[in-house]
């Protein structure tokens, strides 16, 4: 019996692959079994290849695996190009109509199974239904009942009719029976059963909506970027339940100048975007620092430069984040690695913005925004709204007539008390140019160095708890370290390694601002070698530890950006690779 | 009930002896008087610009942005406390080039805002550079040899977009002006008054004798109806956009926060933010 079993399901873009590896990832993610899966995708509607990879593990995991089981193609294209996935011994299950075949290059042993899945649907009702007819013949390779899906084609397609669902079924069982004609059973194909836990399912970016929910956000200006736009398109759904609003804006200008507005006025407010969008957002983002707005920006990294790889994974926006808006402001940087760490990390998002009453950037990337987990089910009790320092009624009351409130006053620790537009005794004055404690123009040379001082002086020497987390050997030979959703090929690859002898350690970066240095350096200390792993092409994060004065004798960047995310054997082949090269 | 007095914050405008703008802060803070606004009810969001500097020069709640920006941040001002009295302002340039886009966005989306350009036909913060509003042929720094790009119109630029209030002043009438604020602040949804306020220092073609001679005042029409669009346009075209009064209006469009779903009569920014548990509960089992 199997402890995990990767499936991938091709075909072209509008043909349904997307919904039968949902269907197919949340019938299995509700029988107890963990998911991870990642789907490859184009700029376009309808046409290109298309490929929904699946896993499904009795434990958690956080990347794809590095061999696929099952291909299910829909056309001789998903075979040709992710053939080379499969494993030896693998299957392959092609639609009949074209006749597929298996290319010259496949590995040892690989089976192919034509099953006529869209003459199949036809006779069951109708050929769209021949994602059905595939989950079936799955169904059967893998030893699954034919009905393992129909609690989730009960959900999706109830509402609208019974005969539906039936037919669907149907088509599932007509697969099922195909598969069955060819004789034999599957047993190297059979998973242990699930340990029976609960799991939600979701995607990174339906985490920080939610997140956003929880934390009492009521205003979202956004305008639509992949991979960002899920985070909007969540949020239209949910907000107005409480009151608040998502507003479609005419560009990404817009969506932060009207963020800026609404934390002014006191809402919780964000917006979200990705790459191109987060280069229009930059003047805004100066705003936000000089001004003191709290604001949360959601940047979903993808492939760059410009328009670059929109639908493809890439971690190259941290130098941007970090250093792209001209002047120096406090910023506040949180990179998440999990679904589960996307809703909590953008409840602190908000709560830091406040605190700090600077802007919050929650960085993601592709895989992290768009690859579909099974999470722990989230903790209400944790939830915690703290809108940092607000200015009392008392405070408000003792400001006198014709005088003006004190919203930059300069405090011990630099942060000043808030007060809203409708509070009586809180009128103040707000500008981007340099100011007084009032918000008065004033750009005086010593007052300019003081309110310098008062902003940067929020965030210098501080840590955020929880910056970095450490797994693996504490004394490694090897220490990887990585940022966001990368934690889960790395982390699975350190393990892989340690269980066979190695001592690989493994620090994975939570806070790239303000930078955790202290804690880095405690584990680089105790490495003999140091990779950072990364994708982007430059090492932008090993270049923010040497900017940060984190030094290592032994440290090298492992970089990938070819638009997908690492896998663990990759990970785990540069670990030993480099481990042979140091010790000649 | 406040009045006028209340609206002054005896803050030195930073503007040149005889400036236009001087009448277009008098007018507003007037008109605030005028409608009995509280000065904390009252928000007051600028560009950058001469023109930009209104906001910290009346006694009101003032954000001072960045170029061209004025409308996005106003309209989160607005989404944030639907109970404030949200006044967006800025100069031509700031309105109609750098922020030009969000201004015709603004206008058909309609949020219950008022938008007072301050117009006159030139950039005066850097010095006397040519601006969107600057006549074909005018000289100016970086039109040594005359303006090769025509003059965009404001006014029916904010008619094709759907304005639903739309009025242009000139600064050397302020009764008429405060008159028009006025009537833009009490409009429900979003409303453009126009004005043409000279710079006495860097355009020295737009002066308040040109303007004087050339502007024609719609209360001698009167047959034309504001309420009707076409004739708006007409109108405008007719006259070259040198009009001045009340262009157009629309009383029958809801603005923007009557038609949000889910809004609430009481301003957001006053709600309570915690997810109630079993809201919460029911969120996440959407995901099993």
């Amino acid at each position: 019996m199997l402890q995990e079993l990767s499936w991938k399901v091709g075909g072209q873009q509008g043909e349904g692959i997307d919904s039968t590896g949902k269907t197919f990832a949340t019938s299995l993610n509700r029988m107890g079994y963990y998911i991870y899966s990642y789907r490859h995708f184009s700029s376009r509607i309808k046409g290109g290849h298309t490929n929904d990879r699946v896993r499904i593990s009795t434990s958690q995991k956080g990347a794809s695996a590095d061999f696929l089981d099952i291909l299910l193609a829909f056309d001789q294209e998903t075979i040709d190009f992710n053939g080379h996935e499969l494993r030896s011994g693998g299957i392959v299950i092609g639609d009949a109509k074209f006749s597929p075949v298996l290319p010259a290059d496949i590995a040892q042993g690989v089976r192919l199974f034509s099953i006529p899945f869209t003459k199949l649907a036809e006779q069951s009702g109708a050929a769209i239904m021949k994602n059905m007819v595939a989950l079936g013949a799955t169904a059967r390779v893998m030893g699954l009942e034919p009905t393992f899906c129909a609690p989730v084609l009960q959900s999706m397609f109830g509402r609208k009719s019974q005969k539906i669902v039936d037919q669907n079924l149907g088509a599932v069982q007509a697969g099922y029976d195909a598969m069955s004609a060819e004789g034999g059973d599957f047993p190297e194909f059979q998973l242990s059963p699930p340990v029976p836990d609960k799991h939600l399912l979701m995607i990174g970016n339906d985490a920080i909506g939610f997140g956003a929910l929880a934390a009492g956000a009521r205003v979202m200006p956004a305008y639509p970027i992949t991979p960002a736009s899920d985070v909007m398109e969540y949020l239209i759904k949910k907000l107005p339940l409480v009151g608040g609003v998502v507003l479609q804006t005419e560009d990404e200008i817009a969506a932060l100048n009207m963020t800026i507005g609404a934390a002014y006025a006191g809402a919780r407010a964000l917006t979200a975007t990705s790459g191109p969008g987060l280069s229009l957002m930059m003047e805004a983002l100066g705003l936000a620092g000089m001004t003191e707005t709290p604001v949360v920006i959601v940047d979903s990294q993808r492939g760059g430069p410009s328009t670059g790889l929109p639908t493809k994974h890439e971690q190259s926006d941290m130098f941007a984040v970090l250093f792209g808006n001209h002047g120096e402001i406090p910023k506040v940087v949180l990179a998440p690695s999990t679904p589960e760490e996307c809703f909590y990390a953008t409840i602190d998002a908000f709560n830091y913005a406040e605190q700090y009453q600077c802007p919050v950037i929650l960085i993601t990337d592709l895989a992290l925004s768009l690859a579909s987990q099974s999470v722990k089910p989230f903790d209400y009790d944790a939830v915690t709204i703290d809108r940092g320092r607000l200015a009392t009624a008392e405070e408000l009351a003792q400001t006198e007539q014709g005088q003006m409130f004190k919203r930059y006053e300069r405090t011990q620790n630099g942060i000043s008390p808030r007060s809203f537009p409708g509070q009586k005794g809180g009128i103040h004055h707000v500008t981007g140019v340099e100011h007084s404690e009032i918000g008065r123009p004033d750009e005086i040379a010593g007052n300019h160095t003081a309110m310098m001082d008062k902003r940067l002086g929020k965030l210098r020497n501080i840590e955020l708890p929880n910056s970095v987390t450490y797994t693996g050997e504490a004394n490694p030979d090897v220490l990887l370290v990585g940022v966001g959703s990368s934690a889960g090929p790395i982390g699975e690859a350190v393990a892989r390694l340690n269980q066979e002898g190695l001592r690989i350690g493994h620090a994975h970066v939570k806070v790239l601002s303000p930078f955790p240095v202290k804690t880095l350096q405690s584990y680089l200390a105790k490495a003999k070698q140091v990779i950072v792993a990364e994708s982007n092409g430059t090492g932008q994060l090993l270049q923010l530890m040497r900017l940060s004065g984190l030094m290592h004798a032994e440290m090298s960047s492992f970089l990938k950006y070819d638009g997908t995310p690492f896998l663990p054997n990759e990970i785990a082949a540069q670990v030993k690779g480099s481990m042979l090269a140091w010790q000649r | 009930m406040a009045t006028v007095k209340e609206f002054r914050n005896n803050v030195r405008p930073n503007w040149c002896p005889g400036c236009g703008d001087f009448a277009v802060q008098a007018a507003l803070q007037r008109a605030l008087g005028n409608l009995n606004l509280e000065p904390e009810n009252v928000a007051i969001v600028s560009g950058i610009g001469c023109s930009g500097r209104i906001s910290g020069y009346v006694n009101a709640y003032g954000f001072h942005g960045v170029h061209g920006r004025s409308l996005p941040i106003a309209q989160g001002v607005k989404l944030a406390n639907r109970d404030l009295t949200v006044i967006a302002s800025g100069g031509d340039g700031d309105g109609f080039g750098i922020g030009m886009g969000h201004f015709m966005h603004a206008a058909r989306r309609n949020m219950d805002m008022t938008y007072i350009v301050m117009d006159n036909q030139i950039y005066g913060l850097t010095k006397g550079q040519h601006s969107p509003t600057s006549a074909f042929g005018f000289k100016a720094k970086t039109t040594p040899a005359g303006n090769i790009e025509n003059a965009i119109s404001p006014l029916q630029i904010a008619l094709a977009a759907g304005i639903t209030y739309l009025a242009q002043g000139f600064s050397h009438d302020v009764n008429q002006l405060t008159e028009l604020i006025q009537g833009g602040i009490e409009h429900k949804g979003f409303s453009l008054i126009n004005v043409f306020s000279p710079c006495v220092t860097y355009n020295k073609v737009n002066t308040y004798e040109w303007y004087k001679q050339h502007v024609v005042h719609l209360e001698d029409f009167p047959d034309y109806n504001t309420a009707d669009r076409s004739a708006a346009m007409a109108k405008v075209a007719e006259t070259d956009g040198l009009c001045t009064g009340l262009v157009y209006h629309d009383d029958t469009r809801k603005p923007f926060d009557q038609l949000i779903q889910g809004y609430k009569p009481e301003p957001i920014n006053a709600q309570n933010l915690t997810l109630e548990r079993e809201m919460f509960d029911k969120v996440m089992e959407e995901f099993a």
